[in-house]
């Protein structure tokens, strides 16, 4: 129990001390600050709009946050979480389109497994990098953002746009590929507001990266790995294979974000429809200590800030929602930080007493 | 064909590589000394902005005419001093990860300068236009092909340069001679801040009159990509960014000059890719090998 | 020319430095031993300013001085030269030896009048090299005659060498021992701290010998002989044998035949070795540290490229050179490391984790469908078990790693590799860094082991242990199986020059 409090100390800490700066930076800017958080804060408490916009908002964030936190706990940075979500997105609109006559009880499934297979392969392709050539994933993955976001741009400009249309979008596409709207189920929820089954999922996911990483012996080999590769190699673990997985599997998981947003949302696949989902994923990783339930709180604080933002925009004389970015970055910035008390007390316990 | 190889090209190519040379330049004094700097985005947009909000207030409400494009020039450069002193304090002192603490200030940097122009001008995103004869689009490109000089002779020809250097390959072996790694450390962190500014400045008071939200459009990245495609050197590290600015400039050029078997243009985003499927080959490894400094990334703790 | 007064120095629960005082005399050469451990290097260090001492004072030339950092050891001139070179590999000769103290001014870094300065004290100092050498591509012995000129760039007239001659060739021993009587000639103060007694008697005029962090003894070499001076380094009598029955030896476990390894660089650390070690021997290999002993181990265990290799390996008929470390495992073959922190441990995962590391995959570990989900119950058993044979503490299974003692955690080690009931243990520096009390149930445990029909191969820094636990002894040097003795019979002499000479 003390450690668990212990954990949740750090985060909260660096919460709330990038609100009192960003506080600050309000008041600069010539708002109240009271007045702006409880814009930002509060909007999100509504029912339904407010909560539910708030958990769609969350749903790509967890799959991100875990996608991150996969790679971290193999010792591997996975900066390119959104151009593994942008591809994943329309590898599944692809499916959707091309196979748009098909029924749900395939095309559902169909169009998953494009998602993930999508996100897989172009994480994948930064692992085999790093494996067989020890390139460091950090520039590869950045360098493929690009690269992936500037391809499905191509392909949806010039192959899947309806002609005519002026908006950089593809064609719908089929209904057996649509995924119901929590709407549906619960009495009270509007099925306008985009919260979907993918919601669900999401959370689901978080229980098998749990059970992923500390139950199965995939899950301890990728840990040791991450923890202390040349033990893991003594241990008779291969490096390689674990880099390779650990990026397939935090790939996977980004690539999920298509299910949400193509099948449950637009149903289309919408170019730029990211709002920096893969980077805020490393926030919310970070800030959810690398762990899943950390990872569903920190989504779910990203995301009250992400609705918070358009009200404090529309609302406010000064602030605008940029101030949900300013937060971001600072809230990492004392993360990062922090890690340095953890470095400290870590290393003075490491070092062997003999070992003069 | 012989279209594409005109004075106008030439002209282009220097313009979109200034930019990345001096960004480049900047990224590579903090890695040679071994701090990653993936927050060249950031610091080029605080320098985007805040020159052209300050020379637009020198302009209009302090009537500095001419002058105004320096003294904004001036505050991009110390807008970049400041957001590089907080990612030195935050990795050098506290000894946070190098890319968390990157993507961080890059995140910070998406929404700061539309939070404050929203305060300043009442215009979220943009600050206004600036007349013509207040921008200077000529001086960065100066100072960005003297800087590659400049570095060229700090790094291999001055004292400072090798202790750079020494701290960038093996810390241990500088701190046993003496030499102070965080101070070192620090000084080229903050170099890469002012000349990152200045890269930003040039983009918006340089190329362009005003700025625009994120206007740096990825060029932080392509400026790290030829930072590693350069091998980490000054002069191949701005030969580089001419390539990468010929890419760009060339996109522009291409459609309807080349064109595809097919009859259709070339689609720009592959144009656009080139800088970024290259720097993975290179690498990679497929290109001849590029190998950092080895220290690159890694904190420096005094052994036990 | 120095004094170390009264300095102590504490690191978390170790007192590396308890009151030491050394007087070192201006145009001497002056050896400080003792074993691992001791608290030379510790002491040095403080003379160098790497360290600051929680109390004592340091006094060169009679005058105190406040030295908390290499730049101020420096300014007093004192240079040292670390075990473990600290030279920037991809710079020439001439960048390392002027970094920081570069001729020239803040502008323009005159290279040509260090090369000349260097060339000057090259020929002072008989220590040949050329300026414009890049310092990846010299030998070891040219790598130190870099360091050295460092400090005598600097002025230094107090050199403190921290075991110079462990990476050396017993040839590029005596040209070094002629380098540093040179320097004596020139009036420079010498320090080395070493553990080779043969060394000390050989060149010093003075030493200290150390233990546990104290000074237990100042003598003139000229006074003393080896026997006194391992009686003050060890504090007992040297003779501790392990009590252990005759072994009962069967077949050949695993049979080594021309083994060579590679390295990228063409050398070979490892140079047409063949032996064999029976079921129920413990087969001792003893040698001065760098000299093959880490590559013998990690070739045996699976931990280096094939591509390295050549020879033949083959262990009761199965031929292991191109298994990998996995199936090695699953053959039997276990594997104590030398460096726990690096290799035998995940010091963040609690002792349950790392209890099951090696044998994580397969069962009782990995249990239920298709051997995929851990079995907590299984590992509890584990953990619980090692904990209790071993004696671990504190016995606490969700205890992470690191915050055992290097006893325990080395006993922790020890447990899960023999928990495998192993055909052919691998073990390296079995009780570095471990109290007194864990080496004696160490020893105990490898003898039981031993006798239980597994094959032993031992490598061990420390004579006492290898020649008391082992059946058989060999000696290393230079990648080569320099000879085989009984050790029941050889000298310390006998070893001792099979290890520093070869032959």
């Amino acid at each position: 129990m003390k450690t668990l409090f212990k954990e949740l100390l750090f985060p909260l800490i660096a919460v709330l001390a990038a609100f009192v700066v960003g506080g600050i930076l309000i008041l600069l800017v010539g708002d109240n600050p009271i007045v702006a958080y409880r814009l930002l804060l509060g909007s999100a408490l509504s029912w339904p709009d407010g909560i539910g916009q708030t958990l769609f908002n969350a749903t790509p964030l967890i799959f991100t946050g875990l996608a991150v936190l996969v790679g971290f706990r193999c010792g591997l940075f996975n900066i390119g979480a959104e151009g593994q979500l942008y591809v994943a997105a329309f590898a599944t609109a692809w499916v959707g389109i091309t196979f748009a006559s098909l029924p749900a009880v395939f095309l559902v499934p169909m169009c998953c497994l494009a998602a993930v297979l999508a996100g897989a392969v172009w994480a994948g392709i930064p692992g085999v990098l790093k494996a067989r050539f020890g390139s460091h994933e950090v520039i590869n993955t950045i360098m493929l953002n690009f690269i992936g976001i500037a391809l499905v741009s191509y392909l949806t400009q010039y192959h899947y746009k309806a002609p005519g249309d002026p908006i950089l979008q593809s064609v719908p596409i089929g209904w057996g590929a649509h995924i119901a709207r929590l709407g549906k189920f619960i009495p009270g929820l509007p099925e306008r507001i985009p919260l979907n089954l993918a919601f669900l999922l999401a959370l689901f996911c978080c229980f098998l990266v749990y059970v992923f990483l500390w139950r199965t012996k995939w899950g301890y080999e990728i840990r040791s790995t991450g923890s202390n590769p040349a033990a893991a190699e003594y241990g008779g673990i291969s490096i390689k294979k674990q880099i390779i997985l650990a990026m397939a599997v935090s790939g996977a998981l980004a690539g999920m974000v298509g299910i949400n947003e193509v099948m449950g949302y637009r149903y289309r696949y919408y170019d730029g429809f990211s709002d920096n989902y893969g980077f805020t994923g490393i926030a919310v990783a970070l800030l959810g200590r690398n762990h899943p339930v950390g990872v569903i709180l920190a989504a779910l604080l990203f995301a009250v800030l992400q609705h918070g933002g358009i009200y404090v925009d529309g609302f406010s004389e000064h602030v605008t929602k940029d101030i949900v970015q300013v937060l971001q970055g600072i809230i990492i910035l004392f993360v990062a930080a922090e890690s340095f008390f953890k470095y400290m007390s870590g290393k003075l316990r490491i070092k062997n007493p003999g070992k003069v | 064909m012989r279209d594409i190889f005109s004075l106008g090209l030439l002209l282009s190519t220097i313009r979109v590589a200034t930019p990345l040379i001096l960004a480049a330049l900047g990224g590579m004094f903090s890695e040679r000394s071994g701090v990653i700097n993936i927050a060249l985005e950031g610091k080029m947009l605080a320098g985007a902005f805040t020159a052209a909000a300050v020379t637009y207030a020198a302009d209009e409400k302090l009537h500095m005419g001419n002058a105004s494009p320096w003294i904004g020039l001036l505050a991009a450069i110390l807008a970049g001093l400041f957001i590089a002193a907080i990612y030195a304090i935050v990795c050098i002192r506290f000894k946070a990860d190098q890319v968390v603490s990157g993507a961080a200030i890059n995140i910070l940097m998406f929404g700061l300068p539309g939070l404050l122009s929203g305060a300043f001008f009442l215009s979220s995103g943009s600050t206004p236009q600036i007349p013509k004869a207040h921008l200077i689009p000529w001086t960065p490109i100066v100072i960005a092909f003297g800087a590659v000089l400049l570095s060229w002779y700090v790094m291999y020809r001055t004292p400072f340069g090798l202790r750079l250097r020494s701290v960038g390959e093996k810390p241990e072996a500088a701190d046993a001679a003496g030499v102070s790694v965080n101070q070192i450390r620090y000084s080229g962190v903050l170099i890469a801040g002012v000349l990152a500014g200045i890269g930003g400045a040039y983009l918006s008071i340089g190329q362009s009159s005003l700025y625009s939200r994120n206007m740096t459009a990825g060029r932080g990245f392509i400026a790290l990509a030829a930072l590693i495609f350069g091998k980490w050197k000054p002069v191949q590290t701005m030969l580089a960014c001419l390539l990468f600015g010929f890419t760009e400039a060339v996109s522009y050029v291409l459609p309807g000059l080349v064109k595809l078997p097919s009859g259709n243009d070339i689609p720009v985003q592959f144009i656009q890719m080139v800088p970024y499927v290259l720097t993975i080959v290179v690498l990679a490894g497929f290109i001849g090998s590029s190998q950092p400094p080895k220290a690159l990334g890694i904190p420096y703790q005094k052994e036990k | 020319m120095l004094e170390l007064r009264n300095i102590s120095k504490r690191f978390g629960a170790v007192q590396a430095n308890d009151n030491v005082s050394i007087v070192v005399k201006p145009g001497t050469i002056h050896a400080i031993v003792g074993e691992n451990g001791a608290g030379k290097s510790t002491a040095m260090r403080i003379a160098y300013g790497f360290y600051t001492p929680d109390s004592g004072e340091i006094y060169v030339d009679g005058q105190v001085h406040e030295i908390k950092s290499p730049h101020d050891a420096i300014a007093v001139g004192i240079g040292m030269v670390h075990q473990h070179f600290m030279l920037v590999e991809p710079m020439t000769v001439a960048e390392n030896i002027v970094l920081g103290s570069e001729p020239g001014s803040a502008f323009a870094l005159d290279l040509k009048a260090a090369a000349t300065e260097i060339r000057k004290l090259s020929e002072e100092f008989k220590l040949a090299v050329n300026p414009h050498a890049i310092v990846e591509h010299l030998s070891v012995g040219q790598q130190q005659r870099v360091e050295l000129l460092k400090a005598l760039y600097r002025h230094a007239r107090l050199l403190i060498l921290d075991e110079p001659t462990a990476v050396l060739t017993p040839l590029e021993v005596e040209e070094f021992f002629s380098i540093l009587r040179r320097m004596r000639e020139q009036g420079k103060t010498v320090i080395i701290i070493t553990h080779k007694l043969s060394e000390v008697l050989a060149i010093s005029d003075e030493v200290t010998v150390m233990r546990d962090g104290k000074v237990v003894g100042g003598v003139q070499t000229k006074d003393t002989n080896a026997t006194e001076l391992a009686r003050m380094m060890v504090g007992r009598e040297v003779l501790l044998r392990v009590e252990k029955p005759e072994p009962k030896i069967g077949e050949a476990q695993i049979t080594i035949k021309n083994l060579t390894v590679t390295s990228r660089d063409g050398s070979k650390p490892l140079n047409d070795i063949s032996f064999e070690v029976r079921r129920g021997e413990i087969v001792g290999i003893a040698g001065v540290e760098g000299n093959g002993q880490t590559e013998l181990m990690e070739a045996l265990a699976g931990l280096i490229e094939p591509s390295k290799l050549s020879g033949q390996m083959d262990f009761a008929g199965t031929d292991l050179i191109r298994k990998d470390a996995r199936s090695r495992r699953e053959l039997g073959i276990a594997h104590i490391p030398e460096d726990r922190h690096r290799r035998g441990l995940l010091l963040d995962f609690s002792l349950a984790e790392n209890s099951i590391l090696g044998v994580h995959y397969r069962k009782p570990i990995a249990s239920g469908p298709g051997e995929i989900f851990l079995d907590d119950g299984a590992i509890q058993d584990r953990v619980n078990d090692i904990i209790k044979n071993f004696d671990v503490r504190p016995p606490n299974p969700v205890l992470p790693a690191k915050a055992l003692s290097g006893g325990n955690q080395q006993k922790l080690i020890i447990g899960r590799e023999f928990h495998v009931h192993p055909k052919l243990l691998l073990v390296s520096q079995p009780t570095r860094g471990v109290d007194i009390g864990a080496i004696e149930f160490i020893h105990r445990k490898l003898v039981e082991l031993r006798d239980g029909g597994c094959a032993v191969l031992l490598i061990s820094a420390e004579l006492e242990e290898v020649t008391s636990l082992a059946d058989r002894l060999l000696i290393i040097h230079e990648g080569k199986i320099a000879g085989e003795v009984d050790p029941k019979v050889a000298t310390l002499e006998e070893i001792g020059l099979l290890m520093t000479r070869g032959h």
